[in-house]
């Protein structure tokens, strides 16, 4: 209670972590932003984010496999959609849905999902320039990411962290 | 009235409402008792082989041993005990003023390999038990008997006599060839399902595997004490196979089998259910709902521990309206029913009692 308002980020915060190109098809990239694991995730139709945290008892859940769903009517009759796609945590292979967070046998329970879209470099510059966005560190990078005109890049948007209570 | 059961209480104050008793015995008393119910062709089989009938009856119930029948049980006369209705009046029926029970008769059918004669002798059962017993105590409703080896057989068996308005429930021996769940056993399930009967698991089979998950055990009591291993897995098998999903109306009793191993064997299945279940789809909700809805127990043997731990284990199944009172006459089991009432909810005694039964039977 003694924490200045003007001490803690305010509103949401944006964070380029990567190029769109870094991520494959089905693939995904964990990112440290804001002070928290995410797992950025390509499904055929754009980006997917979600916390590498796993609801059920906190496992590293970006780090599971990325399946395709896989149900049944009746014995005998299994059928595939590879549209939707699954993260099985690494922990007890439950299983999330990547775009919703979705647990699959349990729909009250969910992945916390991050706001994640592509942005053209132009754009991720100017942004960068005012104090808009940040860049922050990949795994594939060294360095703070590099910012050219020319490429797409992947940026989160995170709310500001709670405070401490 | 007393029986042995009752052990010097009276019914009325072991348990002063209806009462339905889900398992109680029919013994074949001997070959000779089917040949009316048979064709000649057979009759004549066991005369020129001097066979006296399948020969698992008295490995699955060696004949001397109280677990196949209570000393108290035993006629004086020294003829087989739970062969005659008048038996089954006088030492369970009428003491117990049942309202409905369930008669089962084991005969070891599936001891004999033959696939004809296996026919023919689970016919001759079925026609015994309602000439002998349904059609003359309205107060039973029975199992009919199949050849478990051949489930197209065993389809065509139900179909014939499943209408009769007494017969309830197919007995399948819990020890059988194949696990129930697979699906060689469609036919037979789907018959079940068909004539608005239950699939009743029970104590006994001899199939080509030993009793046990790894062989052969030394000693009946091994065999006695590991059955509830068998039960378990056919649960398992017909949970993971689908047979719900197949078959969604199938209600299944495990009769004989215990019940106290059932919320940490149900505990095991969810937690593989969710983590696995990408390998068997269709099974689209929790195992343990799966049971709840298809599956009910009775209450012989109870197995019990100490009073405290049993009650615990009762809350654990989670619902009063699962397990089914039973005297399993002639068997002894050594379970105390006053103290396992006496551990019960008070909302479920009378479930246990009778109702469960009542309902799920349709009764």
């Amino acid at each position: 209670m003694s924490e200045q308002a003007s001490a803690r980020p305010s509103g949401a915060r944006k964070f380029i972590v990567g190029r769109s190109s870094d991520v494959a098809d089905g693939g995904c990239m964990i990112v440290t932003a804001g002070g928290r694991e995410i797992g950025v995730y390509r499904l055929g139709d754009g980006f997917h984010a979600l916390l590498n945290r796993c609801p059920h008892l906190g496992g590293p859940l970006c780090l599971g496999q990325v399946v395709t769903e896989v149900f049944s009517p009746v014995p005998g009759d299994v059928r595939g959609n590879s549209d939707r796609r699954f993260v099985a945590c690494p922990w007890h292979n439950w299983e999330f849905d990547i775009r919703t967070g979705q647990s699959y046998w349990n729909p009250k329970l969910r992945a916390r999902t991050v706001p994640v879209g592509v942005e053209a470099g132009s754009d991720v510059a100017t942004a960068i320039a005012d104090g808009r966005a940040e860049r922050v560190a990949g795994p594939y990078f060294a360095e703070t990411i590099p910012v050219t005109l020319e490429d797409d890049y992947i940026v989160l948007t995170l709310r500001a962290a709670p405070s401490a209570r | 009235m007393t029986t042995a059961l009752l052990e010097d209480r009276t019914r009325d104050a072991l348990w002063p409402g209806p009462v339905i008793d889900c398992d109680v015995h029919a013994v074949v008393p001997s070959l000779e008792t089917l040949f009316p119910y048979q064709e000649r062709i057979w009759v004549d089989a066991a005369r020129e082989r001097g066979f006296h009938g399948p020969a698992g009856l008295a490995l699955t119930y060696p004949p001397a041993l109280p677990t196949t029948a209570r000393t108290e049980w035993r006629p004086a006369d020294g003829s087989v005990p739970a062969s005659t209705l008048d038996q089954l009046r006088r030492d369970i029926l009428d003491p117990w003023r049942v309202d409905r029970a369930i008669l089962n008769c084991y005969y070891a059918i599936d001891s004999l390999r033959h696939p004809d004669w296996a026919i023919a002798m689970a016919r001759s059962v079925n026609d015994w038990i309602i000439d002998q017993w349904l059609d003359r105590e309205p107060r039973l409703a029975a199992s009919l008997v199949i050849p478990a080896r051949d489930p197209v057989a065993a389809a065509q068996e139900i179909d014939r006599v499943g209408g009769h308005k007494g017969f309830v429930q197919v007995l399948l021996p819990v020890r059988s060839e194949r696990l129930y769940g697979q699906r060689v056993f469609w036919p037979l399930f789907e018959a079940i399902e068909r004539n608005g009967l239950v699939a009743g698991l029970h104590w006994g089979g001899l199939a080509e595997h030993g009793p046990t998950p790894t062989g052969y055990a030394s000693w009946y009591v091994e065999e006695y004490a590991e059955e509830p291993q068998v039960f378990g897995a056919q649960l398992t098998s017909m949970i993971v196979e689908g047979l719900f999903q197949k078959f969604p109306a199938l209600r299944v009793s495990i009769l004989e089998g215990g019940f106290t191993w059932l919320p940490t064997w149900a505990w095991n299945l969810n937690k593989k259910w969710k983590g696995l279940r990408r390998e068997f789809p269709w099974v689209d909700r929790l195992p343990s709902e799966i049971i709840r809805d298809h599956f009910r127990f009775s209450t012989a043997p109870a197995d019990m521990g100490p009073p405290e731990q049993m009650r615990r284990i009762l809350g654990w199944l989670g619902t009063d309206d699962l397990l089914m009172h039973a005297s399993d006459y002639p068997h002894l089991h050594t379970d105390d029913l006053a103290a396992l009432l006496g551990i019960m909810p008070d909302a479920m005694r009378a479930n246990v009692m009778a109702e469960t039964a009542r309902r799920w039977y349709r009764l």
